[in-house]
């Protein structure tokens, strides 16, 4: 697989927007071109290559095309924006919307993500092995098309708004989250193994949230319906099964309402 | 100002019966005159492509407050259809409720030099017109709704059509309207008791009238006033399975009726986005569901005081907008979305909800075959005009996709084996399948600029080519005598002018948008009425009792609001 690293030379003044780092718009490219692909500075227009050090070669397709950014990207958005294959591995922080509507391919972060990451994303697998931001998996402002597909895995904790109109594909948090998990969500199934503060599953409508740690405040419109032992990405264990959001509206399948299921664990 | 002659296209003008013919447009100070009397004139070569008058929007909404809604509550609509500034254009965004920027150069590209605003809410007209002033280049004008006015209920349910015309004159001077719109006549208002009108004699609540009573008083005011344009209705029970009955008995209302004006207009009742009145079947869910249009057309065909537009659903993502509050609230129970609401006081209400015509259901398929059967099935193209209710039914930017669908048999069939996914259903319970016409650029010529133009009394001005009239004419990057075997060339030419002039002045040229437009203007209609002391009293009575502004905060300040109008003056004093 041909590899493309990319080493922050320089801190962007402003945010630099840089949607162009993605397996599919740099496959067939020389590294010349890559270099000077934009990037937007505020309203300004600049190069890829001001920013970066590019180096290696890309491969002639998406798929057998990986990026490794090297390097301060804390202050660089977009990373693997749309990206459809291939690899993009971030060697630090980056900033907010990486992976943002990616249907296909990797991206492996081994430092920290921040806001809107995997916001609307239909495949693909999206790995963080420091904390996320808020909205991760989410829908865009506005938008009822959250996280579709896909996987995201985080290791550490991740902030509010997770999976908000979620209707696909895992989030899998490792550490603790923050207020609103699976707002509005209508399908998919979000595993948070630490702790959660209030509103999880609020107006949910379909879909599996699993909480290991404690919920400080619990939704009113769920309502505790069995305990189930059950196996949960690797873990075996006891859980109280809660059904809402009950004010919400709910489809029937088969004569039976169908509502979002939240498990507790013992 | 600079003048022009285009020569050598293929020129279209039903109005002067010119069919194809290559031929000099020329335009002098503004105004379009014979070739030979411009001197020394700008030169535009049109050899190998198609000249029209520039287009005229009968239908659309573009402008206003539930338009705005859409915009501000649909940030998602604009997140990847922006283009940023460059050169004279502005920045451009998004896709079904465009900017008031994105709308002005969408109807320039597409060759249009008038649209008129299809819905205005008089209390909230001060918005509107702001949003005309902001969009460049076109002319427009907006029709506020009349259709569940506390006002028109009481005089209608009283037979006092004097009344009524004296008011509808009234508030068209103070929201510098243009016609008579009527949304889901009488249904709007039963929605405040949470009910609707679904057939013309369902009673209204309270006030004591029926839609058959509303339509027909509303015509007879616009025909007493001598009005430039016929009364503009959007039936009851819109898109509701079964409802072609409730659409015949509605446009029958018109019989009886004469046409009294002096623009030229024959029509008395103009029937808005057709294609959502025309369904059979008992519901969306049973098998039952079929086109009507034939049944409905063939009224149509039989009578010469009726036009209508046709409101074709071009299968896309778009926004609903509608005065019809029921019919609003109705959809977002149907797809669960987000859905907005207002009510407005004394005069009307609206509803937007965001809609996916998808192209994998039977539902959405129909809805398009009975759109383009509309079109297809007229005998005389001046009678309709080609609309998407935009946006509702679809985005305004698809309007050249429905020309192609119109006329290329080919485009049609490739939607119905490739595209649509019940396309064997479409073909089976519509008429789409038996319809082979080609709808050519004479008639298109006739359904977009010259037909519009007659029925809003804009034909002095509008829709043809003939000596004095505006100086709006655009050329198409399309050759009909070669370019008829790809459908996809109409679509890409219509969509991409060549040129066009608007007023004599040069907006768009080799398909680039040059200019912002220095000349827009809103029209208005002042129509001068004998005294009325009882009408004034009315509506002194109700701004004291009812509304929640005065009287003297009601009125749109012409000069501030509206900086270049164009006022047709008509005078029913006699």
């Amino acid at each position: 697989m041909a590899k493309i690293t990319l080493t922050a030379t320089k801190t962007p003044e402003l945010r630099l927007e840089a949607e162009n780092i993605s397996p599919d718009i740099f496959a067939g490219k020389s590294v010349a071109e890559i270099a000077q692909l934009h990037v937007f500075v505020g309203k300004e227009s600049q190069k890829l290559g001001d920013y970066f050090e590019v180096a290696g070669e890309s491969g002639s397709t998406a798929a057998n095309t990986t990026i490794v950014i090297n390097g301060d990207v804390s202050r660089v958005k977009y990373i693997g924006m749309k990206m459809t294959d291939g690899e993009v591995i971030i060697n630090g922080d980056a900033d907010m919307y990486v992976g943002a509507w990616m249907s296909g391919g990797k991206i492996t972060a081994n430092g920290s993500v921040d806001a809107f990451s995997g916001l609307g994303m239909t495949g693909g697998e999206l790995t963080v092995k420091g904390n996320a931001g808020n909205y991760l998996g989410a829908a865009y402002r506005g938008d009822w098309r959250g996280m579709q597909g896909g996987i995201i895995r985080v290791s550490g904790n991740a902030g509010s708004d997770i999976g908000t109109f979620m209707r696909g594909g895992t989030i899998i948090i490792g550490g603790n989250v923050d207020v609103h998990v699976g707002t509005h969500m209508e399908g998919g199934t979000i595993i948070v193994k630490g702790d959660a503060k209030s509103r999880v599953g609020g107006q949910m409508v379909k879909g599996e949230i699993y909480v290991f740690g404690d919920i400080e405040v619990m939704m009113p419109g769920f309502q505790y319906r069995k305990d189930v032992d059950i196996e949960v990405d690797g873990t075996e264990g006891s859980f109280a099964l809660y059904e809402g959001d009950i004010g919400e509206r709910h489809g029937k399948k088969k004569g039976e309402t169908i509502y979002g299921q939240l498990y507790m664990k013992y | 100002m600079a003048d022009y002659i285009i020569r050598n296209g293929f020129v279209f003008d039903p109005i002067l019966g010119i069919n194809g013919d290559i031929m000099d447009v020329a335009v002098k100070d503004g105004k379009i005159v014979d070739a030979g009397d411009v001197t020394k004139a700008t030169e535009i070569d049109a050899s190998g492509m198609t000249v029209m008058a520039a287009g005229v929007d009968v239908h659309a909404h573009v402008a206003g407050p539930k338009v705005n809604v859409g915009r501000n509550f649909r940030p998602e609509d604009k997140l990847f259809s922006c283009s940023p500034r460059s050169g004279i254009k502005r920045m451009e965004a998004g896709f079904s409720v465009p900017t008031t920027i994105r709308t002005g150069y969408l109807y320039a590209r597409m060759g249009f030099g008038f649209s008129m605003e299809a819905a205005m809410p008089p209390l909230y007209a001060r918005h509107t017109h702001e949003e005309i002033v902001d969009t460049p280049i076109i002319d427009q004008g907006a029709l506020p709704v009349f259709g569940n006015n506390w006002f028109v209920l009481e005089y209608i349910k009283e037979n006092e059509v004097e009344n009524t015309a004296a008011y509808i004159a009234w508030l068209l001077a103070q929201t510098k309207g243009y016609g008579v719109k009527c949304v889901n006549p009488g249904g709007t208002e039963s929605w405040g008791w949470g009910m609707n009108c679904e057939t013309v004699d369902d009673v209204v609540p309270y006030f004591d009238v029926t839609p058959r009573q509303i339509v027909d008083g509303l015509i007879a005011a616009n025909e007493m006033l001598g009005l430039p344009h016929c009364m503009h209705v959007h039936g009851n029970s819109l898109g509701e399975p079964g409802n072609y009955g409730v659409t015949l008995d509605t446009l029958k209302i018109a019989e009886g009726h004469k046409p009294n004006n002096e623009f030229g207009r024959e029509s008395v009742l103009h029937h808005t986005h057709l294609q959502f009145h025309c369904y059979g079947g008992e519901s969306y869910a049973s098998k039952s569901f079929e086109s009507k249009s034939k049944e409905v057309m063939e009224y149509v065909n039989s009578t010469d005081n009726i036009t209508f537009d046709l409101g074709v659903v071009t299968l896309d993502e778009t926004t609903t907008m509608t005065a019809d509050g029921p019919f609003e609230f109705h959809l977002s129970h149907m797809n669960n979305l987000k859905w907005a609401n207002t009510d407005v006081e004394l005069e009307t209400a609206a509803g937007v909800v965001p809609f996916i015509y998808n192209p994998k259901t039977f539902i959405a398929g129909a809805q398009w075959a009975i759109g383009l059967e509309l079109g297809l099935l007229i005998k005389d193209p001046m009678k309709a005009y080609i609309t998407t209710d935009a946006p509702n039914a679809g985005p305004l930017m698809r309007y050249p996709r429905v020309y192609k669908w119109l006329m290329s048999a080919k485009a049609r069939d490739d939607m119905l084996d490739n595209v649509l996914k019940y396309g064997d259903s479409v073909r089976e319970r519509c008429y789409i399948g038996e319809l082979d016409r080609e709808i050519s650029l004479y008639e298109l010529a006739m359904m977009t600029r010259a037909g519009p133009a007659k029925t809003l009394g804009l034909s002095h001005m509008f829709g043809s080519l003939k000596a004095g009239l505006e100086g709006d004419v655009v050329v198409y990057p399309y050759n009909p005598e070669s370019d008829t075997d790809d459908p996809e060339k109409i679509e890409y030419a219509f969509g991409n002018c060549n040129t066009l002039l608007k007023g004599g002045e040069l907006i768009v040229k080799d398909g680039e948008v040059v200019s912002n437009g220095k000349q827009k203007r809103t029209f208005w209609v002042n129509a001068k009425t004998n005294e009325n002391p009882v009408v004034e009293r009315d509506i002194s009575e109700k701004f004291k009792r009812y509304y929640t502004v005065t009287q003297n905060n009601y009125a749109v300040e012409g000069h501030h609001y509206v900086p270049n109008p164009y006022v047709i003056e008509v005078d029913a004093t006699k």
